[in-house]
């Protein structure tokens, strides 16, 4: 096991609590931009895809997570950052221009939503964020002048320096891409995670009566929650759009709202880890259920509802057995070897707690 | 001098049950004063009106010659009013250092932004808000307990870390709603000590609920009775422990 | 006249919306748990009927397959609590509605492997026909769902208003370990009101399958039951059903005085219309947490 010997303040206020972790996750990012050279084409855009759920995943897990606000309309937002990008682009605005204020577009309005849905609770919100899922989609077909509804809209090329960037024709630079804003978001999430804002929004999710006690506005927190959260999320639809290649008004549907929810979960909730561990789990599943459906010849039949419903099991089995997610399944395993062989059963024995309500009736 | 803390004929009505009833004292700056009372007398209920959690029917309360019914729950905290609760509510699923850095978020200076970047400022305040807690955690004794999550510490530590935590905010005036509840015999004397260097050291006033009669007596500069809302006796803990009153409402009618 | 039939198939409409949010809220005024797959409880009550009925499949008679599916749907409710949801105990309601939106992901998935995809009706003595009345089409199916409907809010109604088990249902939600320290069997209790919501959705499919073909996807007919449950207020069984007929009936109307592609978003604007103006539903039933 190791003991980190703190002899500053510092210690705690820092990125990475020692040498060790920075370097291994130095390490991680060394290998994740030598990726290109390493794999084929089929299996970079595979992880292209991880990167992108991943960063939809660190938008949700900021509300979800941090903040203790489950939302099951984030593809809403996913749409709105897709959409937005690709309009301000074809408006003539350089992708490094359109693609930060696509992200910071959806924040203001994930916060002007955030207005009147921060007043609801737990299942009033759910319901709310369902809506607001099934609505984009229409709102989406109405606004059909500028979103072309049904028939839809093709991501354009992307050119940063006069270097052109497109996910089939070059997909490390793509790649690439996506992996620096992955980085830029996961930096500015531990950074707000490390500051006062992110201890107030897990003040807010712990006991909003206290928090309120040590001065903070719990509308205004949550709406930030909200508007951050949406933004990350419109950056990750942004991207979506750009892998995707082409995209409608049933892209973004309710479906992708759930899973993303449903991902976050799996991945494990209020980590860092979480999203990525989940995002891989997304992304994977489809490759692994045709690799299984080979494996017992079942051919290229395609089975529908297959992949939700499989998906939909592995939730139920995490909920039930591994509420912490992988990533909590992770740190146990981490623990039990560090541990060894000192590690005993009951140390991960979770509480029993009752439920009392405060309803009248 | 003006008093610190002054509340006038607050009145607080439940429907149609009257839980304060034109209740009237005042705190002075510096002494520690404590309300007792049976249960259901509305003790927590005038923690509650200061914390602008309920709204007073009729009455004033006053901070420091401010007008407290102006302000709105989140914006009592600024004052440097900090306050601890009956039940504990603690942030359960963040570590004992974290829940005593939220105590100093009435300090928070940075913006989103500078925040998201983590500016230099940032790291600056950081240092400070830590430097300010961490005072807190050696006086209160919670070294050991500083990285561990709340949701497996034990309750006389859990009592311990929300005094911290309201400490941490660096108040003018602390309400401690039963601070010695559910507290062992030593651990109700570390409370006694902490609560009389709360005052000496730091020059907090302190204004507290309490059923302990033995630990009201040993700090307390003077006592408020309550019974059904109502102000029943005041004055220092002999003077209400001795009113014919008091005795009548605790121990019921003929014991007097 | 026109108006008058888009209200009775309005009205029907309304009342499969307002059975399966009948299930909802009983299971929230039970358990404080919201079961976001009882839209897709409702389609495998259907399928469960379908497969005992249909000349197809087994072939039993309609007036025997249709209980004995009630039977069935009610068992594998309380089985659902006995293996899954009791075991959640202590868990943020946020992981109740995920694991219930996952439950319906993979029953849907089930019911397409079983039944498949294909739309099938449910050979029902209820779709005999229709009738004209005065000019306005009654179907034989809607009036027998408007009839249950009516009878199993009332019943329910004065279930948990006036007998002993239903007041213990709700005092089991309210504070848990006061109940069972009242001698209540929590669990036990908890599981039975699964196993009602089970039955609830059981009648409900049976008599949405009695109007019209089903599929694997009607279970996403509960999304539009929570509007109805929401709107009438969580946790008011008539209100579930007012609810129900508000959103049944608004339907038809948006459809037929509304530019296409407004139309089937009425339903949803309304829901946000009232969780905006009342975050916590029509009637509202949560007072802030004392300290």
């Amino acid at each position: 096991m190791r003991i980190h010997f703190k002899t500053s303040y510092d210690h705690d206020i820092r990125l990475f609590p020692d040498w060790w972790s920075f370097l291994v996750y130095a390490a991680l990012v060394a290998v994740a931009v030598a990726l290109p050279w390493i794999m084929d084409d089929f299996y970079l855009g595979e992880v292209t895809n991880v990167l992108i759920w991943a960063i939809a995943g660190l938008g949700l897990m900021l509300l979800t997570g941090q903040t203790g606000q489950a939302s099951l309309g984030h593809a809403a937002f996913l749409a709105l950052g897709c959409y937005s990008c690709v309009i301000f682009m074809e408006q003539g605005l350089p992708f490094l221009i359109a693609f930060p204020l696509s992200g910071i577009l959806t924040g203001i309005v994930g916060t002007l939503i955030a207005i009147p849905a921060i007043r609801m609770h737990g299942i009033y919100l759910a319901i709310a964020t369902i809506a607001l899922s099934i609505l984009a989609d229409d709102v989406i077909v109405l606004m059909a002048p500028i979103t072309d509804g049904v028939s839809g809209k093709f991501a354009p090329m992307i050119t940063i320096f006069g270097i052109e960037i497109e996910r089939w024709t070059t997909p490390d630079r793509f790649y690439w891409l996506v992996l620096a804003i992955t980085i830029l978001c996961t930096l500015a999430y531990r950074n707000i995670l490390r500051s006062p804002l992110g201890r107030a929004f897990a003040a807010v999710r712990d006991s909003e009566v206290s928090a309120t006690a040590m001065g903070i506005h719990i509308a205004r927190t949550k709406a930030m929650a909200f508007g951050i959260s949406c933004a990350i999320t419109g950056l990750g639809g942004a991207l979506m759009g750009f892998y995707a290649g082409a995209f409608n008004n049933e892209t973004f549907s309710l479906v992708i709202s759930i899973t993303l929810l449903m991902m976050i979960v799996i991945g494990g909730l209020g980590s860092i880890h979480g999203a990525f561990f989940g995002a891989v789990v997304v992304a994977f599943l489809p490759q692994a259920l045709s690799m299984g459906k080979d494996l017992i010849g079942g051919g290229s039949v395609a089975i529908p509802g297959l992949e939700t419903g499989v998906f939909g099991a592995i939730l139920i089995l995490f909920i039930l057995f591994e509420p912490m997610g992988i990533y909590g399944r992770w740190m146990k395993i981490r623990i039990w070897f560090e541990l060894f062989p000192f590690a005993r059963k009951d140390m991960f024995k979770r509480q029993k707690s009752y439920l009392k309500t405060e309803r009248l009736r | 001098m003006k008093p610190l803390l002054e509340i006038a004929n607050a009145t607080l009505k439940f429907g149609g049950v009257v839980a304060v009833n034109d209740l009237s004292f005042s705190v002075e700056e510096g002494e520690v004063y404590a309300i007792v009372g049976p249960n259901g007398a509305g003790k927590s209920t005038v923690f509650n009106l200061i914390s602008r959690f309920y709204q007073p029917y009729e009455g004033s309360i006053s901070f420091d010659g401010q007008n407290l019914l102006d302000r709105k729950a989140d914006a009592v905290a600024d004052l440097g009013i900090a306050r601890t609760f009956q039940n504990i509510e603690l942030f359960e699923h963040a570590t004992v250092l974290q829940n005593l850095l939220v105590g100093r978020h009435r300090h928070r200076r940075t913006t989103l932004v500078e925040e998201m970047v983590f500016a230099p400022r940032v790291r600056r305040e950081e240092r400070k808000h830590r430097e300010a807690v961490e005072e807190v955690i050696d006086f209160l004794d919670l070294q050991p307990y500083r990285d561990k999550m709340i949701a497996g510490l034990p309750y006389g530590v859990r009592k311990v870390v929300e005094l911290g935590r309201a400490l941490a905010s660096g108040p003018r005036l602390l309400l401690l709603d039963e601070p010695a509840s559910g507290l062992s015999v030593e651990e109700t004397q570390d409370m006694r000590w902490w609560i009389d260097d709360i005052r000496k050291q730091m020059g907090i006033t302190v204004l507290m609920v309490e059923h302990d009669m033995g630990l009201v007596s040993g700090v307390c500069d003077r006592v408020l009775a309550l019974a059904d809302g109502a102000k029943l006796a005041e004055g220092t803990p002999a003077q209400v422990q001795a009113d014919p009153a008091v005795i009548e409402a605790y121990l019921g009618a003929g014991a007097a | 006249m026109d108006v008058l039939q888009l209200l009775v198939s309005g009205l029907a409409n309304g009342c499969v919306y307002g059975l399966i949010a009948l299930g909802f809220v009983l299971i929230y005024k039970a358990t404080e748990q919201v079961n976001f797959a009882q839209g897709d409880f409702m389609m495998l009550g259907a399928f469960i009927t379908l497969g005992l009925t249909n000349a197809h499949y087994l072939g039993l008679p309609f007036w025997l397959a249709a209980p004995l599916a009630i039977c069935i749907m009610a068992v594998l409710g309380y089985l659902l609590d006995y293996f899954v949801l009791r075991h959640l105990f202590g868990q943020s309601q946020t992981a109740v509605v995920i694991l219930t939106i996952a439950l319906g992901f993979v029953i849907r998935f089930v019911a397409g492997a079983i039944w498949s995809h294909e739309p099938q009706t449910l050979e029902s003595p209820l779709a005999i026909g229709d009738f004209n009345v005065g000019g306005v089409v009654l179907g034989m199916a809607d009036i027998a769902v408007i009839v249950v409907t009516v009878l199993m809010t009332f019943f329910l109604y004065q279930f948990f208003q006036r007998t002993k088990l239903g007041l213990a249902m709700q005092a089991a939600s309210q504070n848990q370990m006061a109940a069972y320290f009242m001698g209540i069997p929590v669990k036990r209790v908890q599981g039975m009101i699964w196993g009602l919501s089970g039955a609830v959705a059981a009648v409900a499919g049976i008599l949405f399958a009695s109007k019209g073909a089903i599929d694997p996807n009607a279970g996403l007919l509960g999304i539009k039951a929570f509007a109805a449950a929401v709107i009438g207020g969580f946790g008011s069984l008539p209100g579930a059903l007012l609810g129900g007929l508000i959103v049944g009936v608004i339907e038809p109307f948006a459809a037929r005085y509304l530019a296409a592609g407004y139309s089937q978003i009425a339903p949803y604007a309304l829901l946000l219309f009232v969780l905006v103006f009342r975050p916590h539903g029509l009637f509202a039933q949560v007072r802030t947490k004392k300290v």
